[in-house]
């Protein structure tokens, strides 16, 4: 593997920086074109309800209003998926949740469509509600959907549970008989939303023969084009979907809650049609990730060694099916080397809004209750918690609680690191606790598709397919420039929209700088072969016998030294004489992702008389494989952690009996600000991934894992009491104190 | 909409009193908001920063008069009104970020009529004065006085708030405001509290307010707390029952933002500490 590296490791100025600090990043609402209609979204006022009768004839005679469309607008589909999604953007039959999209109005202005909104007559039948996991998974709980409970199970749960899986080896209860400890814990975490600053946002324009664009603010906008035309009923090769800059996705942007609507309208009117979600309808109607209750029961000898391990995962998704517990399930054990462990998760519906992933979907909160019981084993037994993490820690060769047998991991790595770091020797202030966890994230391949055109004037034009939210512009352009031998400022890199590039998966599972990253690098090498030719053409020898090296073609074998090498720049000048064009392009769906650890610590203090907590100091470490533009790694470190914190104290959706939400806003949906936090300080960890030829792992997703366990470690610390419920607000550690 | 600067008070009670669903602005950080949300439609908005005189901050009779309009980046700025009544300033200064500070207002925050007004209970502490002016002329009053209800003023449909007056203060005196959030700023008070004390040449609390927020349907005095601290120097006693009065003065709602027991607890902490530093400020030594 590649390690002297001329470009990696630096840190150049952010490409997308400018237009942003100057307000010339064009993001989702910034688009607007002549003639365009506004639309807005008539919401359910309730948390389940038939919907017995729309009346849309007065908002349809409003003068301005130019369309009206309701679920009955919109055909059936063949995939089930894809009609879950279609009938998360608007309602058919039933609305499922608070906030559920049952009509929308296009007009020439915002105020006619929030006065045609008004002039929509809604007939409801309210039905009984479930909000709760553990309620709605109880037998007897109103069932979302009839017949999608998952094959398996028996009646000790309800038509509501739609998953099951079971992940593990050995026999916990044997590992439980030979420990000389067992705790037994019931955690519950509350549904936390992304919180992206940006709402989602779109201008649709959907002719009458079929052809259509769409601008959006997306994760990935060859998944909005595949879902939108399979729902629009329309050709994917007709509809050309352009990612708009995005201000921030999380996962949030990684499926559609008003494109289709947006399209619908636009169709409908002939218009083209703008559609902005306000942050109340974000709240209500976009998707923040799972609830959960889960039980953790771990065994361990008194020399910190866990001898079994057993969780019950039981998430909640809202209003449809939904597969995300499987994630929690492979995550909760997966830092350790275990004889007997088996993780067990649910998926449950219930009438809240259709989650969607947000960072390590699935994991932060398993993780949570692992480390948790973890600590409580460790003050219990008396033992160092970095010491038994490092006893048990997962390494080389160790076979995953999920299953895999580990490659090259830095879970040891990130521990000693934490453990000679000063923050771990450093004294404690009064009522104040110091908390660590681990964390885990796998990263993922899939599909990817790069082109690469080499400029005459010595530059490089590059097209991928996958938005950009976290710098993987720089650092595509920064593994081009590696691996083409030429200067970083050469290079711009640029997302493509669906016409101009092929295929690319969602921007997720901190996959790109991975995948795309190997796309760019083989395309480089593409292009590279080419040079070679068109050089070996010029000297008239073979073009075997010709070499890439430090950005130029230079003879090589018994050539060598015949010729001076010619640079990328000087081949590009020429080589409308030498054969035309010189481009490089790859297509692919790189597998070999390596799975990224991280370790946090944290100083907490708790105020005994108000059960206000702080965070005193921060340090993560994280093994990010090669982090190629640090101060992005060092950003998506920091960021995670900052969410996580924000899970652990204050955020949280709440529900009233009512099944409404109260807080659907920023004012009471508490996400950190800038003065609650400290610095975090961020280590970087380098064990190279060996399925990648720079050793790239992806690092935007393992640090949002272990903030919540090493918080609530810290609290317990603090507090001398430990807490089961997160968010740990105020209230509820004054409450037990 | 019509949207109107109003020339003078005299012009702002006019279009006030035209019948129409009007509404005052100052530095609308409350009233843009809510217009923004659907929950207020007025049909007029009159604009009183122009107005001569609402923008300044002046000595009178050793207290100081704050115009209407005088936004809390102002008053934070103003070293003698923060030096003779740091508790209402830096009540005013926790409203918002830096750019709400260069525009909301003492007075807009008073007349949005929001039990967890941060600058209300500070205002009740001092004892401050508000100068009404409406179709039938100008009075003074106790901002005590004005106080009615979530979302409510005792204030007539035509009248208006042209200035807040806080008196002059004895030697060995000060105030404090402090407030529970479960963040450390961009919030709404939980429960809050604002002190003002006098103590005698010995230390001892001669004279006392204590006024809470958040923690009933409007900021309360609570002569009982502030009765506890009399004749005091603060001592571990005074302070308990100061915190058992506090709490049974307390009559808040259960919500998202804070249970009843818990807003009932913190009524007291947050009356104890700002007493503390109250006291510390009018020079006594804790
Ligand atoms: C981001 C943000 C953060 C905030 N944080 C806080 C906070 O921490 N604490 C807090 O207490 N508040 C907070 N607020 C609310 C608001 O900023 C304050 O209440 C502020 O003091 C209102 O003052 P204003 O001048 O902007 O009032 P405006 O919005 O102009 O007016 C408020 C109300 O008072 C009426 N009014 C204004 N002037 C007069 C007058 N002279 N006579 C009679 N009636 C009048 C108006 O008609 C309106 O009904 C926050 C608001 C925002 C947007």
């Amino acid at each position: 593997m590649k390690q002297d590296f001329k470009i990696l490791g630096t840190r150049p100025a952010r490409p997308d920086g400018l237009d942003k600090v100057t307000g010339k990043a064009m993001f989702g609402a910034d688009k607007s074109v002549t003639g365009m209609l506004h639309a807005r979204i008539l919401r359910s006022p309730h948390a389940h309800a038939e919907i017995v009768s729309i009346d849309t004839s007065k908002a349809e005679a409003l003068a301005g209003v130019k369309a009206v469309i309701t679920g009955d607008d919109f055909a059936d589909v063949e995939s089930r998926w894809t009609r879950y999604t279609m009938q998360n953007c608007m309602a058919q039959g039933r609305a499922l949740y608070d906030g559920h999209a049952v009509a929308a109005v296009a007009a020439i202005s915002k105020t006619v469509a929030a006065k045609a909104l008004k002039l929509i007559e809604v007939e409801y039948s309210v039905l009984p509600h479930v909000t709760d996991v553990d309620e709605a998974m109880a037998p007897g709980a109103p069932v979302l959907h009839e017949g999608v409970k998952a094959r398996k199970l028996g009646d000790d749960v309800s038509g509501n549970t739609v998953g099951y899986y079971s992940f593990g080896h050995g026999n916990p209860e044997t590992g439980f008989a030979e420990a000389d400890e067992v705790i037994e814990r019931t955690f519950k975490t509350a549904a936390v939303h992304q919180g992206y600053i940006e709402p989602h946002s779109c201008l649709a324009d959907l002719g009458g023969d079929g052809r259509g664009e769409l601008w959006c603010s997306t994760q990935g906008h060859y998944m909005v084009r595949e879902v939108c035309s399979e729902i629009l009923g329309i050709d994917a090769s007709q509809l050309r979907v352009t990612a708009s800059e995005i201000g921030g996705g999380f996962g949030g942007k990684t499926t559609v809650f008003i494109e289709p609507v947006a399209l619908k309208l636009s169709q409908k009117a002939g218009k083209p049609v703008k559609l902005v979600m306000s942050r109340e309808e974000v709240f209500r109607a976009s998707g923040p990730t799972m609830s959960s209750s889960i039980d953790v029961k771990i065994g361990m000898s008194k020399a910190g060694k866990i001898k079994g391990a057993h969780a019950k995962l039981r998430y909640q998704g809202g209003a449809f099916p939904y597969q995300m517990v499987m994630m929690g399930a492979m995550s909760a054990f997966a830092a350790y080397d275990l004889e007997h462990v088996q993780a067990e998760g649910w998926d449950v519906m219930t009438n809240r809004p259709k989650m969607i992933s947000y960072r390590a979907p699935g994991a932060p909160m398993a993780v949570y209750a692992v480390e948790s019981v973890m600590d409580e084993l460790c003050q219990k037994l008396g033992l160092d918690p970095i010491d038994t993490r490092l006893l048990n820690a997962a390494r080389e060769g160790t076979k995953s609680s999920y299953g895999p047998t580990f490659k090259a991991i830095g879970l040891v790595e990130a521990l000693e690191a934490a453990k000679a770091h000063p923050h771990y020797s450093a004294p404690l202030a009064p009522n104040t606790g110091r908390g660590v966890s681990c964390g885990f994230w796998f990263n993922f391949g899939g599909q990817v598709s790069v082109s690469m055109a080499i400029n005459a004037d010595g530059t490089v034009s590059l097209i991928e397919g996958n938005p950009d939210i976290g710098g993987s512009r720089a650092s595509i352009s920064m593994m081009a420039a590696e691996a083409l031998g030429i200067e970083y400022d050469r290079i711009r890199t640029i997302v493509g929209d669906t016409a101009s590039v092929g295929f690319s998966d969602v921007t997720d599972g901190s996959r790109v700088t991975f995948a795309v990253g190997i796309a760019t690098i083989n395309a480089a090498k593409a292009a590279i072969k080419e040079m070679c030719k068109r050089a070996a053409k010029i000297w008239e020898i073979d073009a075997e016998a010709v070499e890439w090296v430090d950005g130029a073609a230079q003879p090589t074998g018994h050539n060598a030294g015949d010729f001076p090498p010619m640079s990328l720049a000087e081949i590009a000048a020429i080589s409308g004489k030498t054969g035309g064009p010189i481009a490089g392009h790859h297509e692919g769906a790189p597998d070999k992702a390596g799975v990224s650890f991280g370790v946090h610590m944290v100083d907490v203090e708790v105020d005994p008389e108000t059960g206000f907590t702080s965070i005193k100091r921060y340090t993560a470490f994280q093994d990010v494989g090669k982090a190629i533009h640090p101060a992005y790694v060092e950003g998506q470190i920091q960021g995670g952690a900052v969410q996580g914190i924000g899970w652990a104290l204050n955020e949280e959706y709440i529900y009233g009996e009512d099944g409404l939400l109260q807080n659907p806003g920023f004012l009471d949906y508490r996400i950190p600000v800038a003065s609650d936090l400290p610095m975090i300080e961020p280590v970087i960890i380098e064990v190279p991934n060996p399925g990648h030829p720079y050793g790239v792992r992806g690092c935007g997703e393992t640090a949002i894992v272990p903030p919540l366990a090493a918080v609530a470690n810290g609290v317990a610390q603090a507090m001398g009491v430990r807490m089961f419920e997160l968010p740990m607000s105020p209230p509820k550690i004054l409450k037990a104190l | 909409m019509r949207y109107v600067v109003a020339k003078d008070s005299r012009d702002a009670v006019a279009l006030l009193n035209t019948g129409e669903n009007a509404r005052l602005l100052a530095g609308g950080t409350d009233v843009l908001v809510q217009m923004k949300l659907g929950n207020k439609t007025p049909s007029l908005l009159i604009d009183i920063k122009s107005i001569n005189g609402f923008s300044d901050i002046f000595a009178e009779n050793g207290g100081f008069r704050i115009g209407a309009a005088v936004n809390g980046a102002e008053m934070g700025a103003h070293a003698a009104l923060k030096a003779m009544w740091p508790g209402v300033v830096e009540a005013v200064e926790l409203i918002g970020s830096t750019q709400v500070q260069g525009r909301a207002t003492m007075v807009g925050n008073l007349c949005n009529g929001s039990p967890a007004a941060d600058a209300v209970p500070a205002m009740l502490a001092a004892g401050a004065m508000a100068r009404v002016e409406g179709p039938s002329g100008t009075r003074d009053m106790l901002v005590a006085e004005l106080l009615k209800g979530p979302g409510q003023t005792k204030l007539g449909k035509a009248e208006l708030i042209s200035s807040i007056y806080l008196p002059a203060r004895p030697e060995h005196s000060g105030d404090a405001y402090l407030r529970f959030i479960p963040r450390t700023e961009m919030d709404i008070a939980v429960a809050s509290a604002g002190v003002n004390l006098v103590l005698d040449a010995s230390g001892t609390v001669a004279d006392a307010t204590v006024a809470l927020g958040a923690v009933a349907p409007t900021a309360v005095v609570v002569p009982d707390a502030a009765a506890a601290l009399l004749g005091s120097k603060l001592g571990a006693q005074a302070l308990e029952a100061c915190a058992a009065a506090c709490a049974a003065a307390c009559s808040p709602i259960d919500d998202r933002r804070g249970t009843v027991e818990f807003r009932t607890k913190i009524a007291g902490v947050m009356a104890t500490r700002a007493a503390n530093i109250a006291y510390t400020r009018a020079g006594g030594q804790l």
